[in-house]
Order: structure tokens, then C-alpha cells, then sequence
């Protein structure tokens, strides 16, 4: 299996339990490894798509956009302006004498037409190396339509996915502060990075709510334009997971003085937790809200057990590699599986940090494996290694799990099922189940062999 | 009729809105995935290999690696020509490929990368290794559609690899465009049958739809053989699919350099353009058409006959690559449907010439053609026509849900159906079971919508 990982990616992967962890990450892709990683602009893409009265426009060749044309779960209460895809599909003639008049005359066309309250607009790789004036446009077009026409530095080269996060943040960033929050209550919240994937937001909501929270802003699934103008009002920010929003709250906390938590709704320990640290904020302002809170995760999990127990009877002691894009999430999947009573035995993402890799080895279980930045050959190797039940990634892992015959749980930004707080567990441990206990993993060679193989043992015992 | 009728007064919007297209490197991409121990690699950043691996995997179901130079910043404003050979060496390490695609992006077209001449140096400096072969293919998308991946990936695969006369073997040699992979075990089938030795570029059957095994294999079995190419030069004649074709294909590569005649006809699809194919092999061959293609074709006809009341006058709205929806009017005008528009995302491919002459002697009328459309400009003219039907990929679903109309997935991509690599569109046998989706569609919108909901119709 040694020859699957490439000398220069060796240390990019650690066994746990095997001395310091110190993970190379954060570094350009290999040329030729064939990364499961995207570009700045995916990151960027990812994180403001679902704002769904914005009009989200990509400047650059077609691709670009069309391989980002509604792929996301991300949800919309009211208007769905985020689902179309709209690209200025740039000629060779803007090429040479650049783009600028074109998307000029694309914003000016589009926003009549669609009357957004905002534009985002992306740059992509090629925008960037003939050098069009993005943020000139921008100004110039924001100040004839009024509404804000953002720049998203999102050239794809400059770096991962990550570095999209950021360009993300900023363009957000000089929305917030725009709107009044005058009626804002003080026991308030905003809801950071999370993009409503099948309507998870709203199972969120619906818990603060009856907890007398308010949410003032989703940033940004089912987001609004004027929520993310308002969220300044919000007494606290809860950043979730992979941490894609995390710029936007420190830049909030620097310029508005507003704390913020990280906070994870996947798993049952995680979702509590993330309850409790609200409302212990909260307890001094409204010193009934951790009895409220008590109370709802009592009657959410005294649903919730007795039907994950049942579930957790088959599933106990199968094993699980999980690859997911931030690595946030990985804990509270950790911690998710354990409920189910599965053994999790490799661990990857595409944009860990060193914190989150040291956070991976001290939850771990002994020699499980730990991976940045990987690639299919050393996905596949590792499956076989650990000879695994059920593989968690996205699209892109999926058919590298079903061809070494592994059960796959789409854990991505794709997925059309929440998995989210408690109602989520259950949805989750469902699908685990059924993707683990479906009888056609033993008509796979790869296990059909196997089971021959113990039955002509046996045979001759 | 046969005379072109094309309606001018069309707002002409700057934007793009929900395109009817992909670009052009992904293109590439396919067309190389189907020759034997091949592997795409595309000359960008990493973003776009990234994309278009989720795009295709999402059709397929199947593992597709696709490399990338991932070019960074440095590399953007410098060139990318060290990344390149740099990527070259690490998937010849991982993959051990007999053949490494280059396809171009966006970024290195723009930054002008000569990759011609990096691939020169590239052999110069790794000559005493075992190299794999190279292909390379200039796939700017600014500059054209995936489809334009498509043919450019095949016509340098022929002119790169076929360099010398071999001697004439009988075969025949096919390229046929962008179909699913059970098109192409369709068109094995039928050189079979006909007793002829065929080599079909691009081979995607197996290479995009693979069967479970026991490991996972780095590269997939199948594809094109690599010395079947080499020996293109040797066949009596190349069939190439596509009426929409540009001046640069593998067939006319092959007629030019080694006098190999070039039969270009039309996506088998329908009974018409069906024939044409049969006839064609014919002639190469000097075989009549097997007996199981003349019963099919009768099978086809009866069917024809059993169901032209159900579709006779339904008003269809097709779009999609330029030769499919050629294909599919074709077939459409032969069971009375009137396609009322069809659009493609290519531009400049003569596609109202390509269909007028398809449809010439069958369609009541021609319809309303439009190239370099996207989905914006489809339904602002489609939605007041009214259409009973849409006709394919999938990225029309949104707007046959918003008309209330059944959409027949056909085509690349199928995002939203189960086995998009498995529907047959070629031949008699594809054309049948077209007319049966498209019948069953129009009975089964009739009884949802019916309040009394006949058990017989
Ligand atoms: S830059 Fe060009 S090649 Fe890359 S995804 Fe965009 S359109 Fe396709
Ligand atoms: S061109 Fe750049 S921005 Fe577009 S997909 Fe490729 S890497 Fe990303």
C-alpha cells in the first residue's frame, strides 16, 4: 500500500499513537496527485451561495459557473435568486481586450431583471490574469443600481478552498453594519456557518426558539441580504464547524465587540453542548434559559435513544474512514459514531490546520489514521487497510468506497438529508444503517471472496 | 419546406443564465478517459480538474481521477510549465499510465504556456525513462463548448498517435461523438454482427461504467487500445458521427494523411439516421446488414405504428451538444412531434442546415433553432410556445417542472435519474426504447392529469 502515497505527501498522513503529530497542511496541492480539493473560488462559492436573494454572478469562462450551478442542498424559506447560475461566459475577444464592459453590461442586464437586494460578483483564475478593475466595476455599478454590487477576490489559483473562505468573508463583511438594529433583542444570536443543507438551519432555529433566543442572521444558509446588514445587533456570533465563517466573526469581533463560540450541531453530545454554551452566555440576562434548555434536550434525546439504540445493535464494533473538507466536523462525527457504536479508524481533510490535526490525535482512537489533503489511490488504500464498513465523504468519494465494495454516508455539502441536531442523529444513524446492513455488499468480490473463503474453512474444519 | 427558418428578433443578452453547456477541457477529458490505460490531465489549477471530476462522477457513478498541473500563484504569473512536467512524473509514478491526455485550461491559455514545446523539453530531460505517451489538446474555453473538448481530444489523439500507413486490415474505424457507454457497447454489437473489426475512439463503455471487482484498479480496464489507434491508417474506411462537425476531426485527419475515407453522417439516432449508418457499413464492408438489425428494424417501425396516435402533433423542446439534438430531431420528425424549438449551447456549428436536412420529407415544419443558447433564452421562447414535452439532460429539469411537462433525460449530464451511462439513444434498438419513454411520458402525464384515471389507455 506504501506506493500509493507519494513521497512528497508522507507527511501529510499520521497514525495516531505513533509519537508527535505534526502534520504537514495548509500547502499547495501536488502537482499530479489528483487532490480531492477544490479552488479559492469554490470556497468562496460554497460559503455565499446560499444567501438566496443575492444575485451571485461568476465573472469568467463558462466552467466556472456551471459546475457550481445549484449543487448544494442550501434551502431558501423565500426567494431561490441563489439557484440559478449566472456568468458573464467570457469570449476570446474579452480575453484580449478584457472583461470589464461585459460584466458591466451583465450586471446592469441581470440586476433589472432580477431586482436583488445585493450582487456578489467572483473573480475566477483567468479574470485575474488579465487584470479587469473587479472592485471599479463593482463600485461603479452599486452606486447606478443602488444595492451593493460586492468584489469576491476569488481567483482559483491563489490558493485552496480555504483562502475562499476568506474572500467570502470579506465581501460579507461590508454588508454587515448596514442595517438598523434598533428592535434587536438582546438575547440574540447569529447563526455562522451553516448553509441550511436540506433545511438544517430550520431544526437549529426551531431549538434557539424555543429557547427565547433570537437569530437574527443565518450566515448564510437561507440568508437575507438585510439579516447579514442587521447581524452586528446580535449579542452573540455561533461560528459551526469547518470554520468557513470563522474570518467573518472575528472581523465582527473587532469592530463590533461581538464574543463568538464554535459551536457544532452534528452528533448528540455536540448539539447539547452547543445549547448549553448558549445559554449559559445568556443565563445572567435571562436566568430561566438553561432550565429551558435542560428541558428541551431531555425531551429531544428521550425520543431520540431508544432509536438509536436499536440501530447501534447492528452497527456495533463496524468500522468507519471518514474524508470531509474541514475538519471541524470530524470531531463531532467522531463523537457521532461512537453513539452508533462504530469505530472510526481514519480521519481526512482537505483543509485541516495543525490545531485541528492535534485535536483529531488526542479524540482518536490508537493508530488511526490521519490524513491531509488526500488523493483517491491513498483513499483506496487506506479503506483496504483497515478493512472498513463505511466510508463518509462527498460526491467525489463516493464511487471510490462502492468500487472497493464499502458502504458510503454522503457527508458533504451535497447531501439532501439533514443530519443535523437531534432529528438529524436519527437521520443520520438511518442512513449509516442502511448503507452498512444492505445485503449487496456481499455480492462485492472484494467481500464475496471473503465470505468463501470463511465458508470453505469452515467446511473443511 | 427544408427551407431554414430562423427567428432573428431575440433579445440579445450579455449574461449567461443556467447555461446549456460545459467547458471545453471536460470535453477532453471524456474523450481521453476512453483510450486504454489513459488518464486526463488537465494543464490549470486545481479547481477546474476538481469541478469537472464531480461533474462527471455524478453521471457516471464510476471513479473518475482526472490530474491536474494545479497550478498556483506563482505559477499563474510565471508559467506552468515546471508543474506540468512536475505532474507528468507523479502520475506516471501513481498510475503507471500508457497514456497521459493534456488537456489546456482557461488559466494556461491566458498565461500562453507553450505546452507543445514544455512536452518536447519534458521528453528531452525524462527521455531515459519509460514514458508513457503523451497527447496534448489545446482546450481554451472562451473559445468553444465541451463538445469542442470532445472532438479536439480526438482529433489529436488521432494525429499524435496514428503517424504511420499501416497496412490495410479491412477494419473499419468509428467516432462517434459524444454518446453514453452503452451507445458504444450498441455500436460493438454491431460490428460484430457485421463481422467487421472495428476500433471505436473514444471507447468510454468500459472505462465509464466498470463492474465491481475485488481491488481498485488505478486506471480502468478498457478504452480504445493505444496500438489500435496507431493502426487507424489501416481501415477501409472511418464512419464519423456528426453533422455538426467543424473542419478539424479525426476522420478528416485520417483521409488527408492516409487516404482512409471519411464517412461523415449524422448521430444514428431515429430510423432514418439509423439507416444511414447500416447502409454506410455496408458499403465498407461489402455486408449485407444482419438479420437480427433487419427484424429490429421492423420491430421499430411496428412500434412506430402501434404508438404514433399518442405523440402525433405534441410540440417537444429539445436542447443539449449540437449533434444530439440534431440526432434527436431526426427521430422526433419521423414520429409526428413537432420540435417547436431546439437550442444548444455551441455556437457557429450550421445546426439549422444539419437539422433541415434530418428532418427533410418528414416534419411538418422546422423548428425554431438556436444556438449559442442558455436555459434564460430557452424558456423566454419556449415558455410561450407551450410545449408538451422537453427532450434532455437534466439541467432542463427545472423548467419542465415550472411547465408542468415530462422531461425525457437523454444525454450528458444526467444528475437527477439512475444509470445516465446506460441509456441507449443509437440505433433501431435506441430509438425504440426513446419512443418508448417518450409514449410512455405523454400516457402516464395523461392519466395523472386525467380525474377518472383510465386503467386502459
Ligand atoms: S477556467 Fe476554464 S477550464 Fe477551468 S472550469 Fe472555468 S471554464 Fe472550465
Ligand atoms: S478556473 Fe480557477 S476559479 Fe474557475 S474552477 Fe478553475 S481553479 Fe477555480
Amino acid at each position: 500500500m506504501t506506493n500509493a502515497i507519494l513521497e512528497e505527501r508522507k507527511d501529510q498522513i499520521h497514525r495516531t499513537g505513533q509519537g508527535d503529530i505534526d502534520i504537514a497542511c495548509n500547502r499547495e496541492s501536488l502537482a499530479g496527485a489528483v487532490s480531492q480539493r477544490a479552488c479559492v473560488f469554490c470556497g468562496s462559492r460554497v460559503v455565499l451561495y446560499p444567501i438566496a436573494d443575492a444575485l451571485h454572478l461568476v465573472h469568467g469562462p463558462i466552467g466556472c459557473a456551471v459546475y457550481t450551478w445549484d449543487i448544494r442542498g442550501a434551502l431558501s424559506s423565500g426567494p431561490e435568486l441563489h439557484r440559478q447560475s449566472f456568468s458573464t461566459d467570457l469570449q476570446e475577444v474579452d480575453v484580449i481586450f478584457g472583461g470589464e464592459k461585459k460584466l458591466e453590461a451583465a450586471l446592469d442586464e441581470l440586476i433589472d431583471r432580477h431586482s436583488p437586494k445585493a450582487a456578489f460578483v467572483y473573480s475566477t483564475c483567468i479574470v485575474g490574469i488579465i487584470g479587469d478593475d473587479l472592485e471599479a466595476v463593482c463600485r461603479q455599478m452599486s452606486e447606478k443600481k443602488g444595492i451593493p454590487v460586492l468584489p469576491v477576490m476569488s481567483e482559483g489559483f491563489k490558493g485552496s478552498k480555504r483562502e475562499g473562505y476568506l474572500a467570502a468573508c470579506t465581501a460579507m463583511f461590508k454588508l454587515v453594519g448596514t442595517e438598523d438594529v434598533s428592535d434587536v433583542s438582546p438575547v440574540s444570536v447569529n447563526i455562522l456557518g451553516d448553509f441550511n443543507l436540506a433545511g438544517e438551519i430550520w431544526i437549529i432555529r426551531e431549538y434557539f426558539r424555543r429557547m427565547g433566543v433570537e437569530v437574527v442572521a443565518n450566515i448564510t444558509g437561507d440568508g437575507r441580504v438585510r439579516d447579514v446588514g442587521r447581524s452586528h445587533g446580535a449579542a452573540l456570533n455561533l461560528v459551526q464547524c469547518s470554520g468557513a465563517t470563522l474570518d467573518l466573526a472575528k472581523m465582527m469581533e473587532e469592530k463590533y465587540g461581538k464574543p463568538f463560540i464554535r459551536v457544532s450541531y452534528l452528533g448528540i453530545e455536540d448539539m447539547a453542548d452547543s445549547l448549553y454554551q448558549v445559554a449559559d452566555f445568556f443565563k445572567d440576562i435571562d436566568p430561566n434559559i438553561v432550565k429551558r434548555t435542560e428541558e428541551l434536550v431531555k425531551e429531544e434525546l428521550s425520543k431520540l435513544m431508544p432509536e438509536v439504540a436499536r440501530y447501534r445493535k447492528d452497527l456495533e464494533g463496524k468500522k468507519v474512514a471518514m474524508y470531509v473538507g474541514g475538519s471541524f466536523k470530524a470531531f463531532s462525527l467522531l463523537k457521532a459514531f461512537r453513539h452508533l457504536g462504530m469505530k472510526v479508524v481514519m480521519v481526512g481533510s482537505q483543509t485541516g490546520t495543525k490545531e485541528d490535526y492535534a485535536e483529531l490525535e488526542r479524540i482518536s482512537d490508537p493508530g488511526t489514521i490521519l490524513v491531509d489533503d488526500a488523493n483517491p489511490l491513498e483513499l483506496s488504500a487506506f479503506i483496504k487497510e483497515k478493512d472498513v464498513d463505511l466510508f463518509v465523504g462527498g460526491v467525489k468519494e463516493r464511487p471510490i468506497a462502492y468500487k472497493l465494495g464499502v458502504g458510503f454516508c454522503d457527508h458533504n455539502h451535497e447531501r439532501k438529508e439533514a443530519l443535523e441536531g437531534f432529528e438529524g442523529m436519527l437521520n443520520f444513524a438511518r442512513e449509516v444503517h442502511s448503507s452498512v446492513m444492505s445485503p449487496v455488499w456481499s455480492f462485492v468480490p472484494r467481500r464475496a471472496n471473503k465470505i468463501n473463503t470463511i465458508e470453505k474453512e469452515a467446511g473443511n474444519e | 419546406m427544408s427551407k431554414v427558418k430562423n427567428k432573428v428578433e431575440r433579445p440579445n443578452f450579455v449574461s449567461t443564465t443556467n447555461a446549456c453547456k460545459l467547458c471545453t477541457p471536460l470535453g477532453a477529458a471524456m474523450a481521453f478517459r476512453g483510450v486504454e490505460g489513459s488518464i486526463p490531465f488537465l494543464h490549470g489549477s486545481q479547481g477546474c480538474a476538481t469541478y469537472m471530476r464531480r461533474y462527471v462522477i455524478s453521471h457516471f457513478r464510476e471513479p473518475v481521477d482526472i490530474a491536474s498541473s494545479a497550478l498556483g500563484e506563482k505559477a499563474a504569473v510565471y508559467g506552468g510549465g515546471a508543474n506540468l512536467k512536475k505532474g507528468i512524473l507523479n502520475v506516471m509514478k501513481k498510475y503507471e499510465p500508457e497514456m497521459i491526455g493534456v488537456a489546456t485550461t482557461c488559466l494556461t491559455e491566458t498565461i500562453g504556456d507553450d505546452v507543445p514545446m514544455i512536452l518536447h523539453e519534458f521528453h528531452k530531460e525524462f527521455g531515459d525513462l519509460k514514458l508513457p505517451k503523451i497527447v496534448r489538446v489545446s482546450t481554451a474555453s472562451y473559445n468553444g463548448t465541451h463538445t469542442d473538448g470532445w472532438h479536439g481530444a480526438v482529433c489529436s489523439m488521432v494525429e499524435q498517435l496514428c503517424t504511420e500507413k499501416a497496412e490495410a486490415d479491412g477494419s473499419v474505424n468509428i467516432l462517434p461523438n459524444m454518446i453514453s457507454c452503452e451507445d458504444v457497447r450498441e455500436l460493438k454489437d454491431i460490428c460484430d454482427h457485421f463481422g467487421v473489426k472495428s476500433t471505436i475512439l473514444p471507447d468510454i463503455s468500459e472505462t465509464l461504467d466498470g463492474p465491481a471487482l475485488e481491488d481498485y484498479v488505478k486506471i480502468p480496464s478498457g478504452g480504445t487500445p493505444i496500438a489500435d489507434i496507431k493502426n487507424m491508417s489501416a481501415a477501409s474506411g472511418t464512419i464519423e458521427f456528426g453533422r455538426c462537425l467543424g473542419p478539424r476531426t479525426g476522420g478528416v485527419a485520417l483521409e488527408k494523411n492516409f487516404a482512409v475515407k471519411n464517412h461523415r453522417i449524422g448521430i444514428p439516432m431515429g430510423l432514418r439516421e439509423t439507416d444511414v449508418l447500416f447502409d454506410t457499413l455496408e458499403d465498407i464492408t461489402g455486408t449485407p446488414t444482419p438479420r437480427r438489425y433487419e427484424l429490429e428494424r421492423g420491430r421499430l417501425i411496428d412500434a412506430y405504428v402501434d404508438g404514433h396516435k399518442y405523440v402525433f402533433g405534441k410540440r417537444a423542446v429539445v436542447y443539449g451538444e449540437e449533434d444530439l439534438v440534431t440526432g434527436l430531431c431526426a427521430f422526433l420528425s419521423e414520429i409526428g412531434v413537432d420540435v417547436i424549438l431546439a437550442g444548444t449551447g455551441a455556437r457557429g456549428r450550421g445546426m439549422a442546415e444539419s437539422i433541415a436536412a434530418v428532418t427533410d420529407g418528414v416534419a411538418s415544419k422546422m423548428p425554431i433553432i438556436r444556438e449559442g443558447v442558455d436555459f434564460q433564452d430557452i424558456a423566454d421562447e419556449a415558455g410561450e410556445l407551450k410545449p408538451d414535452l422537453m427532450i434532455g439532460h437534466s439541467k432542463g429539469y427545472k423548467y419542465a417542472k415550472a411547465w408542468n411537462i415530462p422531461l425525457i433525460r437523454v444525454g450528458f449530464p444526467i444528475h437527477d435519474r439512475f444509470g445516465g451511462q446506460r441509456i441507449l439513444h443509437l440505433g433501431y434498438g435506441g430509438a425504440l426504447s426513446m419512443f418508448d419513454k417518450i409514449v410512455n411520458a405523454v400516457l402516464e402525464k395523461k392519466q395523472t392529469d386525467s380525474d377518472i384515471g383510465y386503467g386502459y389507455l
